[in-house]
């Protein structure tokens, strides 16, 4: 990886946290996107030489710690998000943009399910299929993201 | 993989089940905050157009406003100085060991979690200023939360309507105890195991019962707004309208300081009319 890389990268991720944590009504707030999960799914499945399970652990634990989440609750759901991009990266490359859209729906449906998963093991109630909003608001805001990222990383030669 | 995987679950039980991590959770306190005060920028800077941007006339009309509000409050306060007084000197009689003033910081709101299941706020002051976990949050209608996470400069407060939250409050019309639980809705709590006879009436005002020693007595929580006596079932259930304004108080109050014996030293010694 070129050094200049690296800035260009860990930039990406101080914006995606600064989104997580913006200000937005109380009601609104099961349709922020979930902007981390989704750089994490375009660094992997763009450089899966370069960027795995242990980056998005960390990436996950940085989360916890800035959101106020469980401590390793996004670094597991994030883990787990990373390895399945692993064994997907090639075809998720192959799949036009409505695939890409579906597939994208289901791996942050499935780190929300873990986020659920730990907010019930802490004794908080559970509250029925909201969980997946941000899955479908995120999904719904990939092409976009990719879209910008691909275009100008690919520019300043990012790789 | 399986060993990050079984690192992240260990770290969860750990956080869960132990206080070992309160340290790293104080010190991602303070790792959040500059985060949180960036993200709120924008609104800041709305903020300040605001204010910036509005007329003369405008102005004056508001600082009449204000004038004539202070006088009605030192009216009020003047009265209140004689009753507090004489409830002091009535405790007294009765050997009663009371708080006699509460010392209490100004802060403010610079971030809501992002989380949707839980009601959590970060304020701008921490343990510097005194704000230690367990601290009471007040805004200037009543009881707000407490401090779960302090830092230097910044701490995060649990409001009293997040769904892991409860507090012991009494009726003020006749001091009937409950414990009023949060529900995880911003505009409701609820008083559990309340038998179907005890008498609680609908805008019914609960104050802190002080009971449990974490929020002070006497602050006002909030107001009965609907009982459903149901003869088949052991417990009534009593919808509480919190008094606090759970999603819009921007400044709010921490009382720091058990003050307990300080407070009454200072009083003593002849600090009579200052500022508490």
């Amino acid at each position: 990886m070129e050094p200049h890389s690296r800035w260009f990268i860990a930039a990406t991720f101080l914006a995606g946290l600064l989104l997580a944590v913006a200000p937005l009504a109380h009601n609104w707030q099961w349709f922020r996107p979930a902007f981390i999960s989704l750089l994490v799914i375009f660094w992997v499945t763009r450089m899966p030489t370069v960027f795995g399970v242990g980056f998005a652990w960390l990436a996950g634990l940085i989360q916890d710690l800035v959101t106020g989440a469980a401590i390793g609750s996004h670094a597991l759901s994030l883990a787990a998000i990373a390895y399945l991009c692993l064994l997907f990266y090639r075809r998720m490359r192959a799949y036009s943009a409505g695939q890409q859209v579906l597939l994208v729906f289901v791996l942050v449906g499935i780190q929300q399910l873990v986020s659920v998963w730990v907010h019930e093991f802490a004794g908080k109630p559970a509250q029925g299929l909201v969980f997946l909003w941000p899955a479908a608001t995120s999904a719904l805001l990939w092409p976009v993201v990719s879209g910008l990222l691909h275009r100008y990383f690919t520019q300043l030669q990012v790789r | 993989m399986l060993l990050l995987g079984a690192l992240a679950i260990a770290l969860i039980v750990v956080g869960r089940y132990t206080n070992w991590l309160a340290p790293v959770r104080d010190f991602a306190t303070g790792l959040a905050a500059p985060f949180h005060w960036i993200a709120e920028a924008p609104g800041r800077v709305a903020d300040w157009a605001e204010g910036a941007v509005v007329s003369r006339a405008e102005l004056e009309e508001e600082n009449d406003r204000l004038k004539h509000q202070l006088l009605l409050l030192q009216h009020r306060a003047q009265l209140l100085a004689a009753v507090k007084a004489e409830n002091t000197k009535l405790k007294e009689l009765m050997n009663a060991r009371e708080l006699v003033d509460d010392r209490v910081v100004v802060t403010e709101v610079i971030g809501v979690s992002p989380d949707p299941q839980e009601h959590v706020l970060v304020l701008d002051k921490g343990r510097e200023d005194g704000l230690v976990p367990g601290t009471p949050i007040l805004d200037a209608h009543g009881l707000l939360g407490q401090v779960i996470e302090a830092s230097a400069g910044s701490s995060r407060v649990l409001l009293i309507t997040d769904s892991s939250h409860a507090l012991p409050v009494q009726v003020q019309r006749n001091n009937v105890r409950a414990v009023a639980e949060g529900t995880g809705n911003l505009y409701l709590l609820q008083l559990r195991h309340v038998s179907n006879t005890s008498d609680v009436r609908e805008g019914d005002v609960l104050l802190s019962s002080g009971l449990g020693g974490r929020f002070p007595a006497g602050y006002p929580v909030g107001q009965v707004i609907a009982i459903h006596r149901d003869p088949g079932q052991p417990f009534a259930d009593i919808d509480i309208r919190p008094r606090a304004q759970m999603s819009r108080s921007r400044f709010v109050l921490a009382v720091t300081g058990k003050a307990g014996d300080d407070a009454l030293e200072d009083e003593l010694n002849g600090a009579d009319g200052g500022a508490p």
